[in-house]
């Protein structure tokens, strides 16, 4: 059966596109079925990692090199390669959507961990499977996975307390004696309410709060098992009242009061779950909802953030309800939503790979692309994470999506060929086929022409075998490179 | 405030995208206004530069004192004299390279810049020095209103920011400033041989060369991907070149040497954006600023060796910025939390080299004048804007007042 475009619509934004073969199944089950199908994920077995190195599936490189196996919990190349085979292949797209929000919502960069303690240790923080760590700590992403849609609040407070998030935002040296901001300013500013909802005296009041929240080192140094864990060090924080310029508590008080240094840790679980709940972080979210999965072509309406923050807070920050409500709202389904979102690196490339073919691709290769198309998974530029929307599209970026479907097509050159036999009797269709098979955004008249002028350029065109293995990997790569594909 | 790149860029489209016109039309614009124009490199230090390591008041007696780790050391600064003041000053110890372009009196240093209720925030303060308005940081930034200011059609290769996003200070509502961090990857690959791939960079073209208005979205990417094949050929010529120094291996120096090589092959680029990181410095900030003031110093050093072979320094200026100073106070981690004011450099071979604004007097009274926050944080002395305005005015030679939106002239005659 022909795809639907809601359908397609829905996939693209709730996940990275779709195969043909993806697209057709869940044209066939519907709109509201595919939605609850990626909402309720966890009816779907999450086992995906399983098929990383089988054939018939994008491959993946050691980037250790030598006979190293592939180490996602150890390498942060191969970490990286492990999140993009879960975005190209993985079966449950939403929770993966949502990881990559949470991602950019809570930036957390790997190097100035790495800087910290090396490497592995860095790249256990960020990207290890609790099943690959000796003591079963997360890394971050794993966080965002198991958190992608329960509770806000829940998610802030083992954000907070991640090793990774302590190293970022320095929160492991924060003592009574020195209290230690970055932390305390960025989970106001950035996290939760936002600019303009807090004073700086709240700052220092939050980096107080916070005071404690440090870590310990199992293991010696050398002890290649050896791991940081969260530690909530009582000796170290202060005690006495912190007083903010917002509620704190449920009957409006703005004081967190004195406690003894054993239950002090409850002070900062107390400001967490007073930012969960500020009016501003539930509008917040539906704002970044918008733009991440409604448009970036209009500004929210009023109406939506209303009606999305209203969801947030009678549900208590429950985000699978908020998701679900952003994803079945007119707003979303609406004729101008479809294609008005910039897509980014990642989600071009997993895209591509859906539509044009992964077969003999490695993952390996389209690291260094992303990075010059602006992203590289676990290395955002800063804790507000990447500039989105146009700002992907600076002329190097632009270039390197170009230059990521030209590789793209050359190592699927086969794979094309045999596709477009039977397909290219004539150059219209050609055109027709591809652009059917990749879904991009309608393309202007002058740009379809241009396709049909580059299929025409040269020798007559005859439809020969050998006529298609060249021209039908030139054609895919000006869709994959243009403007119109750029938008999801 | 909610401000958002992405709003102004949306906002800021139809404009913009009407702006573009003819790609070779354009080169031959670049080529036709060879060496006539001065060239700006703008350098920002991100995270908030901690001015006091990076320039030292040593006989301050509260400087150890407040810093009992993280002082620099009187006998390991490199002494570069005293301000108006008579505030003995020194350069960290890493900065030898300056030292020497300091001492042929081609390096300035404004102490102290900054501005009334300094916003700690990374991304106001950002905003704020960008737009240079601390009361609204909607809308383009200072660069990006100067590149306003020029007769289409603008050259696209015009401005060249190094980084991987376009600064907002390099925002403007008529022209694309391309990001090129890395010329030589700034090519259009094809999966067929080299005929073919001709047929396919033609078609490219020519599917990006209508802008409809009614798609602004659309618009804009494929205002982008004219602009990346109107720049390609020349940033091939850049992407060849072979500098007259080593240049160490680190992505701030690479920015650099793209920069000298631009100049060098004369393709008519005149203002540069490089940023390097890493100046939030909240923790252990001793062994981190070390690092950073040697990548720094050896990077500044081979650009300006570089320009100086190859004769260009005269034509050059270098700025460099942060969005904040940082409090004097060293936190528990060994670090500093964010500050206020902070010091501004010019380096270029017309820059009158020297110490300009006084030093803070570091003691911890809290009526103490030079200090706010309760005396931790340095009060500025210097309003950054009437730094950009001798930019804008005696060296681009535009019109501060108009750029700026009012008048900052008659402050620190380095230029």
């Amino acid at each position: 059966m022909a795809a639907d475009p809601r359908v397609q619509h829905l996939l693209r934004r709730a996940g990275f596109g779709a195969t043909t073969a993806e697209a057709a199944a869940f044209s066939q089950r519907g709109f509201t079925p595919t939605l609850d199908a990626l909402v309720d994920f966890h009816s779907t077995p999450d086992d995906v990692d399983a098929l990383i190195g089988q054939d018939g599936y994008s491959a993946v490189t050691p980037s250790a090199g030598g006979m190293d196996p592939f180490s996602p919990a150890s390498y942060i190349n191969d970490a990286r390669q492990r999140w993009l085979f879960r975005m190209v292949h993985g079966r449950r797209p939403l929770q993966e959507k949502m990881a990559l929000f949470w991602h950019q919502h809570f930036a957390t960069a790997y190097s100035k961990l790495a800087n910290a303690v090396g490497g592995p240790g860095a790249t256990q923080m960020m990207a290890a499977r609790a099943s690959e760590h000796p003591s079963g700590l997360r890394g971050e992403i794993e966080l965002f996975r198991d958190y992608a849609l329960p509770y806000f609040r829940d998610l802030l407070i083992e954000v907070a307390r991640h090793p990774a998030m302590l190293y970022w935002l320095d929160g492991r040296l924060n003592t009574k004696a020195r209290p230690q901001e970055n932390f305390a300013r960025e989970v106001m500013e950035l996290f939760t309410i936002g600019v303009g909802e807090f004073t700086e005296s709240d700052v220092y009041a939050g980096a107080r709060v916070f005071t404690g929240w440090n870590l310990r080192r199992i293991g010696d140094a050398r002890d290649p098992l050896g791991f940081f864990e969260f530690f909530y060090n009582g000796g170290q924080h202060d005690t006495g009242a912190k007083t903010f310029s917002f509620p704190i508590h449920a009957d409006g008080s703005k004081t967190i009061p004195a406690r003894a240094e054993s239950g002090g840790m409850q002070d900062g679980i107390d400001l967490l779950t007073a930012l969960a709940r500020h009016p501003s972080t539930g509008r917040r979210l539906a704002q970044k909802l918008w733009s991440f999965f409604v448009s970036e072509v209009r500004a929210p309406d009023a109406g939506f953030v209303d009606r999305i923050a209203a969801v947030y807070t009678r549900s208590n920050g429950h985000m699978a309800p908020v998701v679900r409500a952003v994803l079945s709202s007119r707003e979303f389904d609406a004729p101008d939503s479809y294609f008005a979102r910039f897509s980014w690196p990642v989600e071009f490339v997993a895209r591509a790979l859906k539509e044009i073919g992964y077969a003999g691709f490695t993952l390996n290769s389209a690291l260094g692309p992303l990075s010059n198309m602006g992203q590289q998974l676990f290395e955002p530029p800063d804790v507000a994470g990447w500039e989105r929307g146009p700002a992907w599209f600076t002329t190097a970026a632009m270039l390197a999506r170009m230059n990521f479907a030209s590789t793209l097509t050359r190592v699927q050159r086969d794979n094309i060929a045999a596709a477009a036999t039977g397909n290219g009797a004539t150059p219209e269709a050609l055109v027709s086929f591809y652009l059917d098979r990749m879904s991009p955004a309608p393309f202007e008249q002058n740009a379809y022409a241009s396709l049909l002028n580059y299929l025409r350029s040269g020798p007559a065109w005859t439809g020969s075998a050998a006529q298609l293995r060249v021209k039908a990997p030139g054609l895919i790569h000006l869709i994959g490179g243009s403007s119109e594909y750029q938008l999801i | 405030m909610k401000f958002s790149r992405r709003d102004f860029v949306r906002g800021g489209i139809s404009a913009f995208s009407v702006g573009f016109a003819a790609p070779q039309f354009l080169c031959d614009i670049a080529l036709a206004q060879g060496a006539a124009f001065r060239n700006l490199v703008v350098l920002y230090l991100g995270g908030g530069n901690d001015s006091l390591s990076m320039l030292v008041p040593y006989r301050d007696p509260f400087y150890a004192a407040r810093r009992p780790t993280l002082a620099v050391p009187a006998g390991q600064v490199l002494q570069i004299g005293r301000d108006s003041a008579g505030n003995e000053l020194g350069l960290h110890p890493r900065l030898t390279g300056l030292r020497t372009i300091y001492n042929e009196g081609r390096l300035a240093l404004i102490q102290r810049t900054g501005y009334q209720n300094s916003s700690r925030s990374h991304f106001e303060g950002t905003d704020i020095w960008s737009t240079a308005n601390p009361l609204s940081t909607q809308g383009p930034g200072w660069l990006g209103r100067y590149l306003d200011t020029i007769p289409a059609p603008v050259d696209p290769l015009y401005a060249w920011n190094t980084g991987a996003e376009v600064p907002h200070s390099l925002l403007s509502r008529l022209v694309a400033v391309p990001s090129i961090s890395n010329p030589a990857a700034y090519a259009f690959q094809s999966p067929n041989g080299a005929a073919e791939a001709a047929l396919e960079r033609e078609a490219a073209m020519r599917m990006s060369s209508h802008l409809p208005l009614h798609r602004p979205h659309l618009a804009f990417v494929n205002a982008s991907a004219q602009a990346a094949f109107a720049t390609l050929d020349r940033v091939a010529i850049v992407g060849a070149y072979a500098p007259t120094v080593t240049y160490p291996a680190n992505g701030f120096a690479l920015a650099l040497r793209a920069v000298a090589a631009a100049l060098a092959t004369q393709i008519g680029t005149r203002i540069f954006w490089v940023q390097t990181g890493g100046y939030d410095t909240h923790a252990a900030q001793g062994g981190t600023y070390t690092t950073l003031m040697t990548t720094l110093n050896d990077g500044l050093l081979a650009f300006y060796q570089d320009l100086s072979n190859n004769g260009l320094l005269n034509d050059t200026l270098i700025l460099q910025f942060s969005e904040f100073g940082r409090r004097i106070i060293e936190n528990g981690s060994g670090g500093t939390d964010h500050g206020a004011a902070s010091v501004m450099m010019a380096i270029g071979g017309r820059v009158r080299g020297g110490i300009y604004g006084t030093a803070p007097s570091l003691s911890p009274d809290p009526s103490n004048p030079t200090l706010e926050n309760g005396a931790n944080d340095v009060r500025h002395e210097t309003d950054f804007r009437s730094v950009y305005a001798r930019v804008i005015d005696n060296w681009l030679g535009s019109n501060s007042a108009a750029i700026l939106g009012g008048d900052f002239r008659g402050g620190p005659d380095f230029l």
